[in-house]
């Protein structure tokens, strides 16, 4: 759930450009109706705040929209995308839905725990990776996968994971 | 080779960009209605052409149409669910992705029908790159003139907009849907009101699935005379089908409705069999939310007829010996399979997925799964097994939106038809663990 103790100021610093991408979304709907951009925003400003929403970074996002931050909270909690404690420079999100795990996804998950060292739900000592489940992402034909930044890696072999940590490792990987 | 209308060139290469699409026939549909047709034309086209809702409820998309309030002054909009989560179920995304253009061609044409004049397709968050593959679609058909104002200076404009999720299945349910586009939480609403009166922003609103939007183009362009004489009398036309789990080819395919499921499954030109040589132990149809059928009623009926891919041959037989086609999701099982096991899994993520305002959902969920999860980790007894059907009996009817149905109709089904197996698990706990390829450590009891 949401943090509770703040140490710093969590809030991204967001470039004109960032800004400008912002407006642009919240124009994407009718005046009064800048709410509805709201989910969008929190996609990109979680980029911008280097994976995760803190509190600081959601009233900043309820500044923007002129809205309470309770209505920020509320959303950012309910959709499971979200973030809302600090991650590894690379999130690995698993599918482990029905399809996937008749296609060998618990064997993948159980791979990359045992290469990385860590459990479903934790980031490896060196802050490069977090690994979590997901539940299905409409992609249950191509597993064992893992959602990593904005793509899918599907088809999945020890070995293809093996090449994919090393690329993230090699920052040839997008991130978030 | 079955007839497609969808798919038909999904392998030219650079269809993704307008002029490919357009030199491949592209827009003609929505030449065809806004100059020669009024929007109630195209209303009784697509309700002639016997079109169902393809996102799962099947539901006939030319009277739900027909339905949409229309009170003067009130702006009415167009909502494409592109939320595609439900388990099994990967079609909406393989059309979008490598057709972007079929979809804006067919929202075109459905908003001319309806009168909204600003359309949105909501798509699920994790489909994030699909997103830029649509905006710039998009962009695209607003420079050539097929959106924006007075298009094909037919005096009808239209601006289509893209808005992403966050994670969450439940917002594939309609009113859901219209709640996350407002920006709230994804709690679906009561019905009555329904969408058609009150929806986005209180507007008259129609929300459809990509595939029934993108087979609105085919239908405009054919005819509804001719799109019926395809498939069968009751199941108009093709439908995707997203098969996964052991198959040889698993992958997205359009087929003619009325091709048996055999074909299907052993056919060369779809999925080619079950993987590793192995023999069929169930099959789950329509996606996670339907009946799961055994190895017996899969290629025949109860009656001994050949099942077949429809509306009406898939749910031949009802709950008892029949499924359902639902959103085209067609999961297949090999023998060495645990359905039980399986049963657990969609359990977990039905909890998981409850939005959590409806008590028997919200609690009933996360009970069935705890139960599940006993009985695979060889800690159950027999009196759970009944204790899942009468769970099941709290949660059904008892909900605000299907997502509680769609939850225990699945265990209802799994232990329907192979109760033998969850007793072997409460009798064989030993053997049930071992089986249980690493569940204890990795799988935690809570949601
Ligand atoms: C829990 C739940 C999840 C749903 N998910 C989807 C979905 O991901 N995509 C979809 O098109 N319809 C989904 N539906 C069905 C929609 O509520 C709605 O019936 C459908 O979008 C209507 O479009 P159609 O008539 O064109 O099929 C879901 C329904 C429920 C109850
Ligand atoms: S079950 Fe893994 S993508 Fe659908």
């Amino acid at each position: 759930m949401i943090k509770t103790v703040i140490t710093q100021q969590d809030r991204p610093v967001l470039s004109p450009e960032k800004m400008a991408e912002i407006q642009g979304v919240i124009q994407q709907f009718p005046e009064g109706k800048s709410k509805s951009a709201i989910l969008r925003i929190l996609h990109i400003v979680e980029r911008e705040a280097g994976g995760w929403l803190s509190p600081d970074t959601m009233d900043m996002v309820a500044e923007i929209l002129s809205i309470e931050p309770i209505e920020v909270y509320e959303v950012a909690t309910f959709y499971t995308m979200f973030n809302l404690n600090p991650v590894g420079k690379y999130v690995l999100e698993v599918c482990q839905t029905g399809p996937c795990m008749l296609v060998g996804s618990d064997q993948t998950i159980e791979y990359i725990e045992k290469t990385l060292d860590i459990k479903v739900g934790e980031t490896t000592a060196d802050g490069m990776f977090t690994l979590k489940t997901s539940e299905c992402l409409g992609a249950c034909g191509y597993g064992p996968l893992l959602k990593c930044g904005i793509h899918y890696h599907e088809h999945l072999t020890n070995d293809s994971i093996d090449t994919l940590l090393t690329a993230c490792r090699n920052g040839e990987v997008e991130k978030y | 080779m079955g007839r497609k209308l969808l798919l038909e060139h999904i392998d030219v290469p650079g269809i993704e960009t307008f002029d490919v699409w357009r030199k491949h026939g592209g827009y003609l549909s929505v030449e065809k209605a806004l100059k020669n047709m009024s929007p109630d034309d195209v209303v009784n086209e697509v309700k002639n052409s016997g079109l169902r809702g393809r996102g799962g409820a099947g539901f006939p998309t030319g009277m739900k149409w027909s339905f949409l309030a229309k009170p003067e002054g009130v702006p009415r909009y167009l909502l494409c669910n592109a939320d595609e989560s439900e388990p099994g179920t990967f079609k909406d995304r393989y059309l979008m992705e490598k057709l972007p253009h079929l979809l804006i061609e067919g929202m075109i044409v459905s908003s001319y029908a309806l009168g909204a004049n600003l359309s949105y397709i909501y798509i699920r968050g994790e489909y994030m790159w699909i997103l830029e593959i649509l905006e710039k679609a998009i962009a695209e058909a607003y420079a050539k003139g097929f959106l924006g104002k007075n298009i094909l200076g037919s005096g009808f404009d239209l601006d289509l907009r893209v808005a992403p999720g966050g994670g969450a299945y439940i917002c594939g349910e309609e009113t859901a849907l219209i709640e996350s586009l407002e920006g709230k939480r994804g709690n679906p609403r009561m019905k009555p009101p329904f969408p058609a009166v009150k929806g986005l922003w209180g507007c008259p609103t129609v929300v459809n699935n990509v595939e029934s939007l993108a087979t609105v183009v085919p239908i405009i362009n054919m005819g509804a005379d001719e799109y019926v004489k395809i498939g069968t009398e009751k199941s108009a036309g093709t439908k995707l089908i997203s098969a996964c789990g052991n198959l040889v080819r698993p992958g997205v395919y359009e087929i003619e409705m009325g091709i048996s499921v055999e074909e299907f499954i052993y056919g060369d030109e779809w999925c080619r069999g079950i993987a590793n040589n192995k023999q069929i132990k169930a099959l789950i149809p329509g996606g996670s939310s339907v009946p799961i059928l055994p190895a017996h009623l899969i290629t025949k009926l109860a009656t001994g007829e050949d099942r077949l891919m429809s509306y009406e041959s898939l749910s031949e037989g009802g709950f008892a010996t029949g499924s359902m086609l639902g959103s085209g999701g067609f999961i297949v099982f090999d023998e060495d399979q645990s359905v039980v096991r399986n049963t657990w899994n969609f359990a977990r993520f039905y909890a998981h997925e409850s939005c959590g305002q409806c008590s028997p959902c919200r609690e009933g969920t996360g009970w069935m799964q705890r139960v599940l999860h006993r009985i695979v980790n060889g800690q159950g007894n027999m009196r759970d097994i009944d204790l899942l059907a009468d769970i099941n009996k709290k949660i059904e009817g008892n909900t605000i939106c299907p997502l509680g149905d769609a939850a225990a109709w699945p265990v209802a089904a799994a232990i329907r038809h192979f109760r033998e197996e969850f007793e072997w698990y409460v009798n064989h706990p030993e053997e049930a663990l071992k089986r249980n390829y690493g569940m204890l450590k990795n799988t935690p009891t809570t949601v």
